[in-house]
């Protein structure tokens, strides 16, 4: 017996739309099975992963913070791949935002001005982007391989900040742990509202998002990006430039990654840490394909992935599950969304070999 | 469907009336904790406390912790929760939450907070912390018996001041058995890496030490020790398992009695904010059985034991001077608890550079 994957000759636009729904709910399921296996009550369990967490206020607010870098670094790299740039660099982008951003309020610490703010946001958004150069750079000109180059830098960036943290930038006042001053007030993103912790890094997300979206949409650009995506021959015909594509995908998506570096360090953390994302930047890898590369699907994507993380959270507290549970449903989740991408593009043929196996082959 | 949605919101409305119904039965003391409490050192020693505090007042409170709690904003979000979710006293177990409690204590005036081994206060924020240097002092007398060459290797975390402490006393507890007696360090730069704490083992023993130690949370050292066929000693936790042969002793740390005591202060409505400072003689850390060593040097061990217990030997007493050759105390004085708390300076005789 063998199986072989056959390619549909239509796609259904029905369940193009529903895969993802599809995989959630698969992915409940499998969750549910999991838990009973635990010996917990699944209805208890799915209640307090899934639900339990919307029903705060505040509890909505620390959604918003965990989604927020999801889903820029997502939108940022939905460009990206819709015009077939892997960028897989994002994590290194978002930290050398983050570094880049953090330069005023910890080097210049007593420059106090309504300016430290806003220029640190583009110092943010500028470190990203020319972090991303890099690899656009070697992919345009010496035809390098980005997956393999930006995937590479992520490690540099860490480094570099484990070095920033530990060596020069070191709080002087921390008791010699490995993390630098705190941000002084006007170098602190704002919060939203009185009711919960959420900072304005929510609206750039939000605001990223939309950008994107009318972009793609009613914009020449969005045209040039999706047909280079589809096929370079065919945008080489109409005039566009695959080379500054690269380049203008690339660098989008590490300024994307570098503004929610600095925002999540000025909003959330507050200071430099040797370690300041949980892998934000590899997760939304997941957010960007869970929401199909449309920005708006990408906010929903993002939320649903900040989820997991909370739900781990709550599903420790009330019915004492180990906190991996959180990766396990985020495994979960990817695997049933890209296995229903593939069901959707592809049927299963089974092909018995000794049970009419010369009649199933000769009807080709 | 309408049946279901009704089922579900049966189960919710069930689920959340039983879940007030407890939490207002018996008080809730929870714990935030950095690691795995399984993870053989730290954690797990706390997470023992825990279970000593819930069987000893077994009818008055119940527990419930959060674990492999990243320090940063998750630990803010984490704190909160519990905070939130009817905890009325919450220990949060690593250096690392320090900002992270007082900013949640901030903001929930009601519940009361202790953090372990920090340095900052509030009304409804107490610290604690353990003299783990008393421990360190006995093995390092033991080191000074057990080694041959008289080189022993450190595999310290970070530079604070309670790391250099134990490092100091290390040292200070061998010179009074080898006044020739020299420390190697390795700076892991973490609490918990089991690949890099063994990995600053092997660099250890290659560089010729005949006996480790560690100030760092997991077995890993002690099963690289175990495999050179060099003694060690554990931290934290009682690492016995990880070394049957290979283990002097450990530095265990008991936080139990600290546990019960505070939860009983705060039934009692007689909690305050606190920097408590305990060490061998109040049961806050204990030593191992003394075991692998020849009588003789376990009789001297059991006896420093007993001199620190009663007050008669302060391991940081004169004369000592620093590394650099300069006095720091004159024959019989003896520190004060404010330089110890700060300490950012090597006795006379470690080799080692420390990180500034």
């Amino acid at each position: 017996m063998r199986i072989e994957l056959e390619k549909r000759p239509k796609i259904s636009t029905l369940f193009s739309i529903l895969s993802p729904f599809i995989a959630l709910i698969l992915t409940i399921i499998a969750g549910a099975i999991m838990f009973m296996l635990l010996g917990k009550n699944p209805l208890d369990a799915l209640y307090s992963f899934f639900v339990e967490p919307l029903l705060e206020v505040w509890s909505l607010h620390e959604l918003a913070i965990k989604a927020a870098p999801l889903i820029l670094i997502a939108v940022g790299l939905s460009v990206c791949y819709r015009s077939n740039n892997w960028n897989i660099g994002a994590e290194g982008q978002f930290i050398m935002g983050a570094i880049a951003g953090s330069i005023l309020p910890v080097v210049f610490y007593e420059w106090h001005s309504p300016l430290v703010l806003p220029l640190m946001l583009l110092m943010g958004m500028l470190g990203g982007a020319l972090y991303a150069g890099i690899p656009a750079f070697l992919k345009a000109h010496l035809n390098t391989n980005e997956i393999l180059t930006s995937l590479m830098l992520v490690y540099v960036a860490q480094l570099f900040l484990d070095w920033l943290v530990r060596g020069p930038w070191r709080n002087p006042d921390g008791m010699n742990f490995p993390e630098t001053r705190t941000f002084a007030a006007e170098a602190i993103l704002p919060e939203l509202l009185s009711s919960g912790r959420t900072h304005w890094g929510f609206v750039f997300a939000i605001l990223a998002a939309i950008l994107v979206w009318f972009m793609m949409r009613y914009t020449l650009k969005g045209l040039e990006i999706s047909v280079l995506g589809q096929s370079e021959r065919a945008g080489r015909f109409a005039g566009f430039s695959s080379r500054k594509m690269i380049w203008f995908s690339m660098m989008l998506s590490g300024a994307c990654a570098g503004l929610a570096g600095i925002a999540e360090v000025s909003g959330a953390i507050q200071q430099l840490r040797p370690v300041i994302s949980p892998g934000y930047g590899f997760t939304a890898i997941i957010v960007a394909f869970l929401g199909r590369l449309n920005p708006l699907g990408i906010i929903a994507a993002g939320l649903v992935l900040a989820l997991t993380y909370l739900g781990g959270e709550a599903a420790q507290l009330s019915i004492g599950v180990s906190e991996k549970v959180t990766r396990v449903f985020q495994g979960l989740l990817l695997f049933f969304v890209l296995s229903c991408d593939t069901l959707i593009h592809y049927k299963i043929r089974v092909i018995w070999s000794k049970l009419g196996g010369t009649a199933v082959d000769g009807g080709h | 469907m309408k049946k279901i949605i009704f089922a579900l919101a049966t189960t919710a409305a069930v689920l959340g009336f039983s879940a007030q119904a407890s939490a207002q039965e018996k008080a809730k003391v929870c714990f935030v904790y950095v690691g795995s409490k399984t993870d053989g050192g730290w954690t797990q020693a706390h997470d023992i406390g825990r279970q000593e505090l819930e069987t000893a007042l077994a009818d008055k409170i119940e527990t419930q912790f959060l674990e492999n709690v990243p320090e940063g904003p998750d630990a803010e979000r984490a704190i909160e929760r519990l905070a939130r979710s009817g905890c009325g006293l919450i220990f949060t177990t690593s250096f690392g939450f320090m900002d992270q409690t007082v900013k949640v204590a901030a903001k929930f005036p009601d519940v009361k907070f202790e953090h372990a081994t920090g340095y900052k206060a509030a009304p409804n924020v107490a610290t604690y912390n353990s003299r783990f240097y008393e421990g360190r002092y006995i093995s390092g007398q033991i080191a000074g018996k057990m080694s041959t060459k008289g080189v022993a290797g450190y595999i310290a975390s970070f530079p604070i001041p309670e790391v250099v402490q134990g490092i100091n006393a290390f040292l200070l507890g061998a010179r009074s058995v080898n006044p020739d007696f020299k420390i190697k360090v390795v700076w892991a730069n973490t609490w918990f890496d089991p690949g890099k704490e063994a990995d600053a083992a092997k660099a250890l023993i290659d560089q010729g030490v005949d006996i480790l130690t560690q100030h760092t949370d997991t077995t890993a050292p002690m099963q690289v020790a175990a495999e050179r066929g060099i003694k060690a000693f554990g931290q934290a936790s009682d690492m016995i398992k990880a070394g049957p042969e290979t283990q002097l002793t450990a530095i265990v740390d008991t936080w139990a009695p600290y546990y019960i005591k505070r939860t009983q202060a705060f039934l009692d409505g007689k909690w305050e904010t606190t920097s408590s400072w305990d060490g061998l003689k109040d049961g806050i850390l204990t030593m191992a059985p003394y075991t692998n060593m020849p009588d003789d040097v376990k009789a001297m061990a059991e006896e420093t034991q007993k001199k620190i217990e009663s007050g008669e030997l302060k391991p940081f007493t004169g004369p000592i001077n620093k590394q650099d050759g300069t006095e720091w105390l004159a024959a019989g004085v003896s520190s004060d608890d404010g330089t110890l708390l700060g300490m950012n300076f090597y006795v006379e005789g470690v080799d080692d550079k420390l990180p500034q």
